[in-house]
């Protein structure tokens, strides 16, 4: 297994970057992941128009088709929605904020869940058993009905879908770690520690913490995708995120309610945007988890 | 045996409390009620007493104990929406969403596991990285999308399937069904194929990983050597063995399918407890949420008790502790 986080210097030789050079679906996935990075950060410098300022919009272009289509404008190159917003600004706005709800939900809930993970694997007993007992009851309830109960009592807003999703996220990691960290605890180098008298919180955070990360990482990358779908459902349902701050699910919804009437534009493309981000993240998070970690499916 | 079912009744009965108390908590949270049920121009008086009414005055233990009370006794509480007991209007409901969630399961049933077995012994061949590629696909796509896209070609472009409701139904021993008829078949088809979809993905990797697995194990060679013929190793000898992560994962993903049935009844405008869960939502009708949410622990809870049973018997090696 190659250790990523220790070996800096042979990094770019190591037998993981050979492999990631012969996996394709490893590149296009990467790929994708790095031209939505640039869309995001770039992005809004790109598109003509803030799709949040009034100001810029203009009603009278509501509901332009894509420029390839008769009737439309090349100001709009995928078309315009009900208000007259240019699609392609919308989306990219959409995807930021659909991207920053998946990371920092995923940040937020690994955070709690290793920290419980460590917690119940390395003490053990009482405490090991009562979280993990929530974990178990947790994980037979499916995670969208759980997230969409808790929107359902909170009401919208991102820090709410951002705490949704993290009371929803943390069971993974939390059961990951603690697996990863039971069987830690039984090597030498450990034991090696506690003989030499380190206090148990040195040993977890310096020891034992570095070397249950690899499963993490898997995890997390794969759980951005999930965020990101629970997100893009909850909104699409109208209990996710604001209406001043549409991310990619409220988009379509939003094109939902016209797509009888044949616009299928404002639907269709956001709904694709979804699908890519989340397809790039999990051809990458595939590929890492056959390579770092070939025990977890 | 017997001792163990005892102990998952108890543990059965104790998620089920946890979740009653989470759910009252977590539904208090959710404002006062009262104001949807008194008249716009009520007095100061009239709201009080409607409070009393409802027993909101008292202490929230108190009233935590009178919802128990409540519902052990059978009464779920009334809708404020329709006036109507809020368990009646969940089992009026319930025909509908299981009719959809059923052809969902056989849907992906039927096309996941050919498919899984055929990209299980075949791993190099063209169309089985194409099978996974799309599965792969099928996981990332968001479901309600899909059932939109469908709307979109089938029934708006070429109009060939209907896009919403459930149609004709026929009442067989006074539950109306819809799938026995032409007509509801043909509105369940688009529902039930937006709902199997990422099921179906899932069940398909699954199978495959599983045939990988088995495939290599020697007594597949031995069949093979035993002279017989690679189809009926295939499906005798390597499915069989294959299929024991695929019941749990498809018992898993039951619950997941009654989850994301509410969205596609949504899509579709399909009769069933899912939209009614959505329409309590918006007009913030607390005693179906709260109903709908108890109800569907229930099943979850009896779900896995359930495969929990059946992973013992196809699999000896498993104990039941």
């Amino acid at each position: 297994m190659p250790d990523i986080i220790k070996n800096n210097q042979d990094f770019w030789a190591s037998e993981f970057v050979h492999n990631f050079r012969g996996n394709s679906s490893a590149i296009i996935g990467s790929a994708i992941i790095i031209f939505f990075i640039f869309l995001v950060v770039f992005g809004p410098s790109l598109v003509r128009q803030n799709p949040y300022d009034i100001a810029s919009l203009e009603l009278m272009d509501a509901y332009k088709p894509p420029v390839w289509l008769p009737g439309g404008d090349i100001k709009y190159i995928l078309g315009t929605d009900g208000q007259g917003r240019d699609l392609l600004a919308s989306i990219v706005y959409g995807t930021r904020i659909s991207l920053l709800i998946g990371l920092t939900a995923m940040l937020c809930s690994s955070l709690i869940g290793a920290t419980l993970g460590l917690i119940a694997g390395y003490y053990g007993g009482r405490w090991d058993g009562v979280i993990m007992r929530i974990a178990d009851v947790q994980l037979s309830f499916p995670s969208l009905l759980i997230a969409l109960f808790l929107m359902s009592a909170f009401g919208t807003g991102i820090d709410k879908v951002l705490i949704a999703l993290t009371c929803v996220g943390w069971v993974v990691y939390a059961r990951t770690v603690r697996g990863s960290t039971l069987s830690e605890k039984q090597k030498e180098y450990v034991q090696a520690a506690q003989a030499a008298g380190l206090p148990n919180r040195k040993i977890i955070v310096r020891h034992i913490l570095p070397n249950v990360l690899t499963p993490l990482i898997v995890v997390a990358t794969i759980q951005i995708g999930t965020f990101i779908l629970i997100e893009a459902s909850l909104s699409f349902l109208g209990v996710g995120v604001p209406i001043t701050k549409p991310s990619l699910g409220l988009l379509v919804k939003n094109g939902f309610d016209v797509l009888l009437s044949g616009l299928w534009w404002t639907s269709v493309f956001p709904g694709a945007v979804i699908m890519f981000l989340v397809f790039g993240i999990n051809l990458l998070g595939d590929f890492l988890r056959d390579e770092l970690n070939p025990r977890l499916r | 045996m017997i001792s163990y079912f005892i102990k998952r009744i108890f543990q059965m009965v104790g998620v089920l409390w946890v979740v009653s108390i989470i759910v009252f908590t977590m539904m208090s949270f959710t404002g006062d009620p009262t104001y949807m049920m008194v008249p716009l121009d009520a007095t100061e008086d009239e709201i009080a007493n409607a409070r009393m009414l409802l027993g909101l005055d008292k202490p929230y233990i108190a009233q935590y104990g009178i919802f128990l009370k409540n519902m052990l006794h059978g009464d779920f509480g009334r809708s404020f929406v329709f006036r109507q007991p809020a368990f009646g209007l969940i089992i009026e409901r319930m025909p509908a969403t299981i009719e959809m969630v059923l052809a969902a399961m056989v849907l992906s049933l039927v096309l996941a596991i050919p498919l899984g077995v055929f990209a299980g012994a075949y791993p190099q061949k063209k169309t089985s990285r194409g099978i996974m590629a799309v599965s792969l696909l099928g996981i990332s796509l968001p479901n309600f999308w899909l059932g939109m896209m469908l709307i979109f070609v089938l029934a708006v472009q070429f109009n060939v399937l209907p896009s919403s409701g459930r149609g004709t139904t026929v009442p067989v021993m006074g539950i109306n069904l819809s799938i026995i008829t032409m007509d509801g078949l043909r509105h369940v088809i688009m529902p039930a194929l937006t709902l199997c979809f990422s099921t179906l993905a899932i069940l398909l990797r699954i199978t495959r990983a599983g045939m990988m697995e088995v495939m290599k194990q020697d007594f597949i060679k031995f069949a093979r050597a035993k002279g017989a013929t690679f189809q009926s190793v295939l499906f005798r000898h390597a499915l069989k063995n294959a299929l024991i992560p695929v019941v749990t994962i498809f018992g898993l993903q039951l619950g997941d399918l009654i989850a994301f049935a509410t969205i596609t009844e949504y899509i579709f405008a399909w009769p069933g407890m899912g939209k009614l869960l959505i329409d309590s939502i918006y007009m913030g009708d607390r005693p179906v949420i709260v109903v709908y949410l108890m109800f569907v622990a229930f099943l979850f809870v009896i779900i896995n008790f359930v495969v929990d049973v059946i992973y013992t018997l196809i699999d000896p090696r498993i104990r039941l502790r």
